[in-house]
Formats: C-alpha cells, sequence, structure tokens
C-alpha cells in the first residue's frame, strides 16, 4: 500500500484505498467497508494516526490539512465521499464554518473532532447540524460506526420528505411525489463511482424507492445566480403557493425540470423549517423567538464581524449584489470578509441559556445570518415554528444546516452605503 | 536467548512507561494500527510527533519573548502540542499543555513560563525514552524476532 509521497504542511492529500473485495466474490456484503471518508486536521499527526485507523476499518479514507483545499475538493465532486470529519480549530478556516458549507452545499453528514470537551463547543457542534462530535484522542471504537450516520442520514431525508408528503404539517402544500425525488435522495450513491463495488444499501435505496432511483438524472448544480432566481420565483409566487411547476415557468431556465425545482424547493422548504426551529432548539423558550420579525438594521452594525453575509441573510441587499456577494463570501474567501469571525466563535454572548438578553442577541443573530424572510407574518413563523417542533418530536435527532445559501432577498432594496467597507 | 531476553527487555520497559505515566493507552493503539502493510507506522508517527513538537515548542518561546504576548497565538500552539501529545499518547506531555492552556487563559507570562520549561522537559524525556524503545525493538527484529504488545492488556 501506498501511502504517498512527502509529508509537507502545505496541502496535503492522500487517498488510500483499503476494500480488498472485488465484484464475483459473491457472497458478503462489503459495507460499510469502502465508505468513502475525508478527514480535515490541520494536525498532520492527528491526521496520519486518524487515517491508518480510518483505513484499518476497511474504509477509503482521504486526509486533508487544509479545510480550504479540502472544500475545493468537496466543491469539485459532491458525491465523492460519504462522510466528513473535521477537527474544530484550524488555523484557515474554522471547523463549524466548514461544517456549514459542507452541509449547505453537499448536505453530508459531518463528524466534528477536538481535544476540547467545553460544552459550550460540543452545543456549537450540535447546533451547526454536526452529526456528531468525537472527543481528542480518538479510538478506532469510536470510528467503527461512524458509517452509522451516512445510513440515519439517508433515512431521515427520506422522512423529511415524507413528513412533507402527509401535508398535515403546512397548508396549502404541494403534495411531492416521492419517487420523483428519488435521484435526489439516492444521489450519494450514484452510479458514476469510481469503485465498481455494488453496495448492498444502494440496492436497498433503490427497491424501497420503487426502483425510480436508478434513474441516471445528471446533478443540477444550483449557483447563486441559478438559487437566486429561484427564490425570486418563490418569492413572487408565496411560499404557501409555490410550486415547482409556477416555480419553473418563472424562472424559465432551459434545461432545468420540474423535478430538479420540486426536490431543491422540498430542501429549501426543510431549510426554513429548520431555520425557524434553530433559535429554539437550544433553550427550549419559545417568547422569545415570536420576537418583532422586523429586525432593525441598528442592531446591525453591533455585531461584529459578521460581515456581508449577515446583511445578505437579512434580506436588504438585492439579488444581483447578493450572488456577487455570496459568490465572494461562500467559495473565495473575499479578503473584506473576515469568514473566521462569521458566527463570532470566540465570542462568548453565544451562550445558549444565559439570561433572556443573550437569547435575544442569540436570536437575532441567526435570524439575520439564516435568512427569515422579513416579510413573514408573526402567525406565519407560528406555522413554521409548530411544524419546527413536530420534527423535533421525532425519534432520532434532525440536524440542524443553517443553510445560507437559501437565504432570502425579500424586502427593500435600499442598500446601506456605509456597511459596504 | 538472546531474543527472549531483548523481548522481556522491551515488555519491562514499555510497562514502566506506562506505569509512570509517560505514556498512555493510545500508545498501545497505535501498535494495533501497526502490521504487514505499514510496518514502520509507529516510528513514522512518533517522528513526525518529534518534528512538530520542536517546532511548537521554538514557536512558543519565539511567542513568549514578545513584548507584546500574543496569548491567543499562544494558547493555539498549546492546543495543537496537547492534540498531538495526546494523539500518540505521550501522557505527561499532554498534561502539561493542560495546566499551560490555564495560564494562557489567565494571561500569566511567568506561569506560562515555567509551564513551556516543563512542556520541555517533558518532551525531552518521552523523546529519549521512545527512542530508546525503538533501539530495542530494531535489535529485537534484527535478532529474527517480532514485537509483541499483546501483554500490554490496556
Amino acid at each position: 500500500m501506498n501511502l504517498g509521497g512527502s509529508r509537507a504542511v502545505n496541502s496535503l492529500t492522500i487517498q488510500s484505498s483499503s476494500t480488498t473485495r472485488r465484484p464475483g466474490d459473491g457472497v458478503v456484503d462489503p459495507f460499510p467497508a469502502g465508505l468513502r471518508v475525508l478527514v480535515v486536521d490541520d494536525d498532520l499527526i492527528c491526521l496520519t494516526v486518524l487515517e491508518r485507523m480510518l483505513q484499518k476499518c476497511l474504509y477509503e479514507v482521504t486526509i486533508h490539512n487544509q479545510a480550504e483545499a479540502a472544500l475545493e475538493l468537496l466543491r469539485r465532486d459532491k458525491t465523492g465521499f460519504d462522510i466528513v470529519l473535521s477537527d474544530v480549530h484550524m488555523p484557515d478556516m474554522d471547523g463549524f464554518k466548514l461544517l456549514e458549507c459542507v452541509g449547505l452545499e453537499m448536505d453530508l453528514p459531518v463528524i466534528m473532532m477536538s481535544a476540547d470537551d467545553s460544552k459550550d463547543v460540543v452545543m456549537k457542534g450540535v447546533t451547526h447540524g454536526a452529526c456528531d462530535y468525537l472527543i481528542k484522542p480518538i479510538h478506532i471504537e469510536a470510528l467503527k460506526n461512524i458509517w452509522q450516520h451516512v445510513v440515519r442520514k439517508k433515512k431521515q431525508d427520506r422522512k423529511e420528505m415524507e413528513f412533507e408528503q402527509s401535508g398535515s404539517v403546512e397548508d396549502g402544500e404541494q403534495q411531492q411525489n416521492p419517487l420523483e425525488d428519488a435521484d435526489y435522495l439516492s444521489s450519494p450513491y450514484e452510479e458514476n463511482r469510481k469503485n465498481s463495488n455494488k453496495r448492498k444499501d444502494e440496492k436497498d435505496e433503490a427497491e424501497e424507492m420503487d426502483d425510480t432511483s436508478t434513474l441516471k438524472k445528471p446533478r443540477v448544480v444550483w449557483s447563486v445566480e441559478l438559487h437566486q432566481q429561484f427564490v425570486t420565483a418563490v418569492n413572487q409566487l408565496g411560499i404557501d403557493k409555490a410550486v415547482p411547476k409556477k416555480i419553473l415557468e418563472l424562472m424559465n431556465v432551459p434545461g432545468l425540470t420540474r423535478e430538479n425545482v420540486a426536490s431543491h424547493l422540498q430542501k429549501y422548504r426543510l431549510y426554513l423549517r429548520r431555520v425557524s426551529g434553530v433559535s429554539q432548539h437550544p433553550n427550549g423558550l419559545n417568547s422569545s423567538f415570536m420576537g418583532p420579525p422586523d429586525v432593525t438594521f441598528g442592531s446591525i452594525s453591533s455585531l461584529n464581524g459578521l460581515g456581508l453575509q449577515a446583511l445578505a441573510a437579512s434580506g436588504q441587499i438585492p439579488p444581483q449584489s447578493l450572488s456577487t456577494l455570496q459568490a465572494a463570501a461562500l467559495g473565495r474567501m473575499a479578503p473584506l470578509i473576515d469568514q473566521r469571525n462569521i458566527f463570532s466563535y470566540e465570542n462568548q454572548k453565544f451562550r445558549f441559556g444565559e439570561g433572556h438578553q443573550q437569547l435575544n442577541d442569540n436570536s437575532k443573530q441567526l435570524k439575520l445570518l439564516h435568512g427569515i424572510p422579513t416579510n413573514m407574518e408573526p402567525k406565519q413563523l407560528a406555522t413554521m415554528h409548530q411544524s419546527a417542533e413536530t420534527l423535533w418530536e421525532c425519534p432520532s435527532p434532525i440536524p440542524i444546516k443553517p443553510k445560507r445559501l437559501f437565504s432570502d432577498t425579500v424586502g427593500s432594496t435600499t442598500i446601506k452605503e456605509s456597511y459596504f467597507k | 536467548m538472546e531474543l527472549n531476553r531483548l523481548q522481556r527487555s522491551f515488555l519491562e520497559y514499555t510497562a514502566a512507561l506506562f506505569r509512570e505515566g509517560f505514556l498512555d493507552s493510545q500508545f498501545s493503539q497505535l501498535y494495533q494500527l501497526q502490521d504487514e502493510s505499514n510496518p514502520e507506522f509507529v516510528v513514522e508517527v512518533v517522528s513526525l510527533f518529534f518534528d512538530d513538537s520542536e517546532r511548537l515548542i521554538n514557536d512558543l518561546s519565539r511567542a513568549l519573548d514578545q513584548t507584546n504576548v500574543d496569548f491567543k497565538k499562544i494558547d493555539a500552539h498549546v492546543h495543537q502540542l496537547k492534540g498531538s501529545s495526546s494523539s500518540i499518547g505521550a501522557q505527561r506531555v499532554k498534561n502539561s499543555c493542560v495546566s499551560f492552556r490555564n495560564f494562557c487563559e489567565a494571561q500569566n507570562i511567568e506561569g506560562c513560563l515555567s509551564c513551556l520549561q516543563q512542556v520541555q522537559q517533558e518532551y525531552l524525556l518521552i523523546k529519549n525514552k521512545l527512542e530508546a524503545l525503538f533501539q530495542l525493538e530494531k535489535q529485537i527484529v534484527a535478532a529474527g524476532g517480532a514485537i509483541n504488545t499483546v501483554e500490554w492488556m490496556l
């Protein structure tokens, strides 16, 4: 086995395969062997040990010691990995930021790791949507079962979709045919895989979804611009009345199918639902969330380092600028935004349950960042809240993934020049 | 026989290291990760640790030497050293990092300096001991034997 060449500290990628079973061996199902794991950690010793451990678990491991490069790798091939393990403290990008991006763009399960076992940090992992948090030093036993997060996520996605199906959650919601969204659910197990090994769960997925998951549809890349058109169309129709067919018509993008829009709409709805639940969940208090949805922008200037993302999310910026800003902020780390401070991780105020004052700050922060449409009536918020509550009663926890990409742009288009420094 | 003697020495030596808290169970895990496909794994990882630690300790003494001490940066370095030492089971180094971080938080320069000294000491100790251990291993392999870690029972 070749462990790769130099151990330079700069961007290091090593791909090692430890699957030894070949198709045609017949009898034994290799899963979870061959699970494709991406590990991101600036500590080379840790990376090396983890890589070896994961190989011992018969996983297919890729290691990276630079978060940025890892993110690029993921972006280039969104279906190239099944699960991501990331350290919390990294010099080039905060682990929670990576967690968000991965959840946002690739919708993969992410496990956070750290020697830091303080409750606050672990809580951050929870609220940012990590599916697990491992305390270092990590034992191989802890790694043996990470495949469960991949399977669980699949099941949850399907369950959430069924929730949509039942129509009991939101009024006036268009029924989505689960079969049409099959391509979305089974996408991480798409046919275009390097490894010719067909995994049993892939077949299971196909069976459970009545064979439509075997449809080979090219994945639509929801670029910032495309998503913007989508959001505009949705807002024009009204979130409750937005149906894929009409959205598709409004968007008028050649080559886009109703199915593409349908699955994207589903994700968007789930995002809205989760976002309404995020400010709830950590502390369980309802009253603060029911505060005025129209957050004044006087408060923005007091939120240090939140930058343009917050502004974008609060819907005060027109779509075109938003696209540019998001592109700049999301992928290319524009110098004017200090990405690492976006959530003020070191900010001691970011503690849940520490007094009502802190709570309001939290709620505001979260609201700004996750772009709850500012024109939403309190009643609408209540509906979303209730649906969020229902979701929270599900037996398995639903990871919260703040999807900044889905920030809404409803609202006035006045731009306050002073914010663009 | 020479081989038996060597292997016994190996076991006694490592037992002492565990007993005296120089190494913890994470170290024995490293041996579990070593096999025919990765026969030098432990030596490789430990060498990485040596290089990394020396770099970090140098960075730390430089950082503490500044007129305006950047405690955040120091904390980051110590955090990293804590992480890497715990990854290979260098328990005493790890523990000295814990106290170091407390002094960082308190922004206590004197405390930090004394912690740095301690970290350095612990690092040199474990470095010596592990190098001796690897020497012993080499001798065992040269004598035609293999490393037996089953009896560590950790």
